[in-house]
């Protein structure tokens, strides 16, 4: 795979561009995620696992993996969902859905947050009813689930829009023909076609229900044990001095990231790959 | 294959959502155990876990029943909102009987009154179990040399303290120079002006909250002075800057009282009236005093106060009460938008 030297670039370009770029990095993305774990086992690696046997952190842990355990399948079917309702379907108003779809993104996540406190909050249009039944959303476990659903919504969809509609309907049209029904053709036909920028969707939907701080923190209360995530209560850990712990917790969080973000690749070259018997 | 796989998954979320709502609803379950959730503000947690405990025992033994505290700490004033808002505390413990005061007007003023004005009149000493004040950290050796509030005023002394808006703890700091100076000054109060606008010259940054501005003067090394609770200021002294900075207690300084209570409409909500009233009414009790003097509060008990004077010396301590005129008069004249602080910042920002 040598390339032919047709380019008139001086030689001590490349080498120099490198340097800068892999110095960036060095410092800015792999010197932070060393210290994480160097922190983290300052205190040994005793100490280290002694972190997750507290049952607050363990009940940060439980909580974390409980949102996204919600929120990945929600989204995944919606947003499948929506993505097919969109490419599939000529209907008035499209365009704005597509763009109403972005809104998740394109707000802070404090503004998700206080939105949910203003509609389920004990000011809030549907919250005062909520809470003389004895219901509660946010400050409680659910509304943490619903802020996570609501920044991680776009993910799916975002990924699947542009692949559908590159691909179009013939397959399926010529499925209904054949005499397919609609499921049938979804299982057969689409999902096929979609399951690895679906699979895509879902990985980053995952990464950041696990990650999400802003939406939660306004949504939380902070009630320790009960509605605190990780990324929360590394800041509390932080802020209470308990650094050593407070890394262990970010350890685990970047090692979850880190598997998530293994996983994406393989699947990028998968994808790949499968472009290349395609064409 | 694939229709069994989609049979599954479907099953699995169906699980899911099950095991989440008879998760989420087990708190209402009626019997002899009951569940307390205590909002409080930053640096009470060590204070209350260990007194959690110690009450959770206590009560066992008395009526043969189970309570489990769970705790939630933040920024005094954030908490109080969050509240307002519908997090359901059976009990506040927060920094300062204003936070309380505003749960019951803002909740009045929506038609949903969540306690009784009188709150602070229903436990003994105003509400307040234990009292602190604020001194200062220097660091160690006292290198610049720093005695008492007047040398806060020094141009070459930077001094780190919270943002009054923001911070509970803050204002009792901002009070406190200021009750210095009305002293000295004849309670001169232009003069007093004069001496707080100079100390918030020097204020080099001003973090939200009480634990942010100990985090920017130990952990980041700024400032030469850190205007803390002294609670805080053990804590600094005795584990995360052990060696590295010392405690200066000032001539004069001002008894901050954080206030306690029972949140009337969410305890009888959740049943937990009688073992909200308990909970609070052991924070008097000699064992909750000691606990308390233990995590460096100063006892309301005078007698148990007396076992801590070694720690907590007696000084000279001006109150909200007989030297501002309580907390909606103080808060009114200095620290509302556009009153006295705003007014001094500004002045500071044109220079």
């Amino acid at each position: 795979m040598r390339t032919a030297k047709l380019n008139r670039e001086p030689r001590w370009l490349k080498p120099t561009l490198m340097t800068v770029a892999l110095t960036f990095l060095a410092v800015f993305i792999f010197l932070p995620v060393y210290t994480i774990f160097h922190e983290a086992l300052a205190a040994g690696v005793f100490a280290y696992f002694g972190y997750f046997r507290d049952p607050e952190i363990f009940s940060a842990i439980k909580l974390t993996l409980l949102t996204a355990l919600i929120c990945v399948p929600v989204n995944t079917f919606f947003g499948v969902l929506t993505a097919w309702c969109v490419t599939k379907f000529e209907f008035r108003g499209k365009n704005v859905l597509i763009t109403m779809i972005e809104i998740p993104f394109a707000i802070s996540p404090v503004i998700a947050g206080l939105l949910f406190i203003f509609l389920f909050g004990s000011f809030g249009w549907v919250g005062s009813w909520l809470i003389e039944h004895n219901l509660k959303i946010v400050f409680a476990v659910p509304g943490i689930v619903l802020a996570t659903a609501f920044v991680t919504f776009p993910f799916v969809a975002r990924e699947l829009i542009p692949l559908m509609q590159e691909l179009g309907k013939d397959d399926e049209e010529a499925a209904m023909t054949l005499g397919a029904g609609g499921l049938q053709t979804f299982f057969r036909v689409t999902l096929p076609n979609i399951k690895w920028g679906l699979l895509y969707g879902v990985i980053l939907t995952n990464a950041r229900a696990i990650g999400e701080f802003g939406a939660v923190a306004v949504v939380s209360g902070l009630i320790r044990g009960v509605t605190t995530t990780m990324p929360l209560y590394i800041e509390i850990l932080y802020n209470e001095y308990m650094f050593s712990a407070a890394f262990a917790v970010a350890s685990l969080l970047t090692l979850l990231a880190l598997v998530t973000l293994t996983v994406k690749a393989i699947l990028e070259r998968f994808i790949a790959a499968q472009r290349k018997i395609k064409n | 294959m694939r229709m069994q796989f989609l049979g599954r998954a479907t099953l699995f979320a169906l699980a899911a959502v099950v095991g989440f709502g008879s998760w989420a609803t087990g708190s209402a379950r009626a019997g002899e155990e009951f569940k307390l959730l205590n909002v409080s503000y930053d640096p009470t947690r060590e204070l209350y876990k260990e007194f959690n405990e110690v009450f959770a025992k206590y009560y066992r033994e008395k009526t043969g029943n189970t309570v489990t505290i769970t705790q939630s700490h933040a920024g005094s004033t954030a908490q109080a909102n969050a509240v307002i808002q519908g997090n359901e505390a059976d009990v506040l413990t927060l920094a300062l009987a204003y936070d309380i005061d505003e749960v019951v007007n803002k909740t009045k003023a929506n038609g949903k009154q969540l306690l009784p004005e009188n709150w602070q009149s229903r436990l003994p000493k105003n509400s307040a179990p234990y009292t602190s004040t604020i001194v200062f950290l220097v660091r160690v050796g006292n290198p610049k040399n720093i005695k008492d509030w007047n040398d806060l005023t020094r141009s070459d002394v930077k001094t780190i303290t919270p943002d009054p808006k923001t911070s509970g703890g803050a204002r009792w700091n901002y009070l406190a120079a200021w009750a210095y100076a009305l002293a000295n000054n004849g309670n001169d109060d232009a003069k007093a002006r004069e001496f707080v606008k100079q100390i918030y010259a020097n204020v080099p940054v001003l973090d939200s909250g009480a634990r942010g501005a100990t985090n920017t003067f130990v952990q980041k090394g700024q400032g030469d002075v850190l205007l803390a609770w002294e609670n805080e200021a053990y804590l600094s002294i005795n584990d995360v800057a052990k060696g590295k900075v010392e405690i200066v207690v000032p001539s004069l300084s001002i008894r901050a009282e954080p206030t306690v209570t029972w949140v009337d409409k969410n305890v009888e909500r959740h049943g937990t009236t009688e073992v909200a009233k308990e909970y609070l009414n052991y924070l008097y009790s000699k064992e909750g005093q000691r606990i308390a003097g233990k995590n460096y509060y100063r006892p309301s008990d005078p007698e148990v106060g007396k076992e801590f004077t070694d720690t907590l010396p007696e000084l000279k301590l001006v109150t909200i009460d007989d030297d501002f005129g309580g907390w909606a008069k103080a808060y009114a004249r200095h620290f509302a938008d556009g009153a006295e602080f705003d007014q001094i910042i500004t002045e500071l920002h044109k220079k």
